[in-house]
């Protein structure tokens, strides 16, 4: 999950670290009430994409009307496909230099990787790629954290031992976002020395993993559920699914990551293109393919819909239960492929024919023969068709 | 001929009595993988599959001998099972489980450095199978056949996908290896290559790809070196859209690998065929 900048904020000072006074407002109104407490702000808007600066979404406001105008202009505005539902407006800083702090997972090393560099700003990457060495890294010991010797070397390796004593501090505290939170990404850029000596941060990136939200139900509850999201994908996680909406025709359904990309990578060959990425995943069970029917079925844009099932630890017999029962209870009128091999196979397939499915051969041959149904102008059912193969199913659409 | 698992394996199985530990514990089985323990805490001392059962894998170990062993344990479990069997000796750890935190892996794979000797291939894997000899994990026997091809993978049901077209073609596997799909795992495509570069029994390798990380960049760079192998690569993900970035810090760390056209060219600079559908990997590879 990522989190927005006032959350990241909030969640950061709770670990210690210095961020300026800032008031979220969802209404323009209320970013000149914030303006009134704070004086000079910035306001920022709240999308958890970065770019947002050079999309227009941060302004500077020095009186209570510019307030309330980059209010007027940011709240509802679309950067990189998210509405920004609110703004933080934060006291403004008298920046006098900018540093990059972060942390991420490094996956070639397996493990967490601290960055440090005295060229921060929004030209970091450009730094990264031009003068690496200029960037210090350290690789904490996963059970105790960085010592704090090993902060010491960062900071003097970074070239900002003036600044020693307060940079160590601000990096223990960071670090602690990761054994306290499970957070997977952790960015402050830029962490500002104000003119008058303070380091505070400016900025505040935070990735938590979703694989440990039952460790931390309260961040869930606390944080999510702000930004109005792509409305199939919310729907989708309500129902717990792993869901990418995509702006495509034909409607995917798959079981594990690879298969599913596979899918797409097949259908647009095909000539068509995935209305989304849906990974049934491992162990899929009956209610979870009706529910990732009737995700994909809320989206009017779909003509079609493919499903490939390749069983390993998901079973044939639990998969075709499940279509089946999907397709009664939503009783759709939409041309359906289904592609269903692996453990039980025979048993699923014995099932999908009992109810008049007919199970296709391979993933290529099933995915030519959605791009083709689905570019039909009407659906034609298969029983009135007795030249086109039996596995396609005609369903009803539920709207 | 195999790489990693062979006859003389005996596997054990954590979690064995749980609904997934007991189905494909039989199906292990019944390909005649040696299964000479299960764990389930307070289970001590009871039977199950014809199996005893004990409450710790150093239990196991002692009372059997098992040197590798199968993880179907929950995810907030799964960690300590990683470490338990590591800290008991098993020599070949194969992690099942899916939703693992990548923190906790973080910490495992920390702590396998002290017991060098353990292999851990997963999390989030679908587990490997020498075809005919024995299996841990959940690849169905059914899609493999007895022969000279190496295929390892990222991906579980593509493995399957592919493994299948590689039978029916009559292009048998030595041993196929699902090194999973998390971005913090045991066996990588290198380690796994390697070992399959000194089995005389492989003569062809498949490495199935995917998105994300340099794992296959780093497996084109060790077959570029020079191979004995006839090899054909895939990636998954052409078409999947770019993820939408928040911070800098990967683009610090990783640049611009991770993507499909990254792997591609990686494995094509290295001499290595690449195929645009899972359909043309026979072909390439014949």
């Amino acid at each position: 999950m990522k989190l927005l900048e006032y959350q990241a904020k909030e969640v950061l000072s709770s670990l210690g670290i210095p961020i300026p006074p800032g008031v979220v407002a969802r209404t323009p109104a209320e970013a000149v009430a914030g303006f009134e407490k704070l004086g000079p702000v910035a306001v920022k808007a709240q999308v958890p994409v970065g770019g947002r600066g050079k999309a227009g979404g941060i302004k500077l406001a020095k009186t209570a009307d510019e307030a309330r105008k980059a209010a007027e202009q940011i709240i509802g505005m679309d950067i990189k496909g998210f509405k920004v539902p609110l703004v933080y407006c934060e006291a403004a800083l008298e920046i006098e230099r900018e540093i990059y702090v972060g942390f991420t997972v490094d996956r070639d090393a397996r493990a967490n990787i601290l960055l440090l560099s005295a060229k921060g700003g929004i030209d970091i990457e450009q730094v990264a790629e031009e003068s690496p060495e200029s960037i210090a890294r350290l690789y904490p010991n996963p059970w105790r954290g960085p010592m704090d010797f090993e902060l010491t070397q960062l900071v003097y390796d970074a070239g900002l031992g003036e600044l020693a004593r307060p940079l160590s501090a601000i990096i223990e505290n960071l670090y602690r976002a990761i054994p306290e939170l499970d957070a997977l990404t952790a960015e402050i850029n830029p962490l500002v020395v104000t003119k008058k000596g303070e380091v505070i941060a400016g900025d505040a990136k935070l990735e938590v993993d979703e694989n440990a939200a039952w460790r931390h139900k309260d961040l869930e509850e606390r944080y999510g559920g702000v930004v109005e999201g792509d409305p199939y994908e919310v729907e989708a996680k309500k129902r717990g699914l792993t869901y990418v909406s995509l702006d495509g025709e034909i409607g995917i359904i798959g079981n594990g990551a690879g298969l599913c990309m596979s899918t797409l990578d097949l259908v647009q060959r095909a000539g068509g293109r995935a209305a989304n990425f849906c990974d049934i995943g491992g162990g899929a069970k009956a209610e979870v393919v009706e529910n990732a029917l009737a995700v994909i079925l809320m989206n009017p844009r779909v003509k079609g819909v493919l499903m490939n099932v390749f069983g390993g630890i998901t079973r044939g017999d639990e998969v075709a239960k499940g279509l089946v029962h999907a397709r009664d209870n939503l009783k759709m009128k939409l041309p359906l492929v289904v592609r269903l091999s692996g453990t039980r196979e025979e048993e699923g397939r014995k099932i999908l024919k009992q109810n008049g499915i007919e199970p296709g051969a391979n993933a290529w041959e099933a995915a030519q023969k959605i791009v083709e149904l689905a570019t039909m102008e009407t659906p034609t059912p298969a029983a009135a068709r007795p030249d086109l193969p039996a596995e396609e199913v005609t369903l009803e659409h539920p709207s | 001929m195999s790489i990693l698992l062979d006859a003389s394996a005996r596997v054990m199985v954590q979690g064995i009595t749980g609904r997934e530990g007991s189905f494909h514990t039989e199906q292990m089985q019944a390909l005649g993988t040696n299964v000479v323990a299960g764990t389930s805490p307070g289970k001590g001392g009871t039977t199950h599959l014809g199996v005893p059962v004990f409450n710790t894998v150093a239990d196991a170990v002692m009372a059997t001998g098992a040197n590798a062993s199968g993880i179907f344990v929950p995810p907030p479990f799964a960690p300590d099972a990683i470490m338990e069997a590591a800290a008991a000796g098993i020599s070949l750890i194969v992690c099942i489980t899916e939703g693992i935190p990548i923190q906790d892996m973080i910490r495992v794979k920390d702590f396998l450095r002290g017991y060098p000797s353990a292999r851990l291939l997963g999390a989030n894997c679908p587990g490997l199978i020498t075809p005919g000899v024995a299996k841990i994990g959940i690849i169905p026997q059914r899609i493999t056949m007895s022969g000279p091809v190496g295929l390892v993978s990222r991906s579980g049901t593509l493995t399957y996908e592919v493994g299948s077209a590689l039978s029916a073609s009559g292009l048998g596997q030595s041993t196929i290896v699902g090194i999973g799909g998390d971005p913090v795992l045991g066996l990588t495509f290198r380690d796994v290559i390697e070992l399959f570069e000194r089995d005389r029994a492989t003569t062809h390798l498949v490495v199935i790809g995917e998105i994300g990380g340099s794992d296959e960049e780093h497996a084109a760079e060790l077959l570029g070196r020079g191979s004995r192998l006839k090899t054909v690569a895939f990636i998954s993900g052409r078409t999947a859209p770019e993820g939408k970035r928040m911070g800098h810090a990967g683009a610090i760390i990783s640049g611009n690998r991770g993507t499909a056209k990254s792997k591609e060219e990686a494995f094509r600079q290295a001499g290595v065929a690449v195929a645009e559908t899972t359909d043309e990997i026979v072909g390439l590879l014949r």
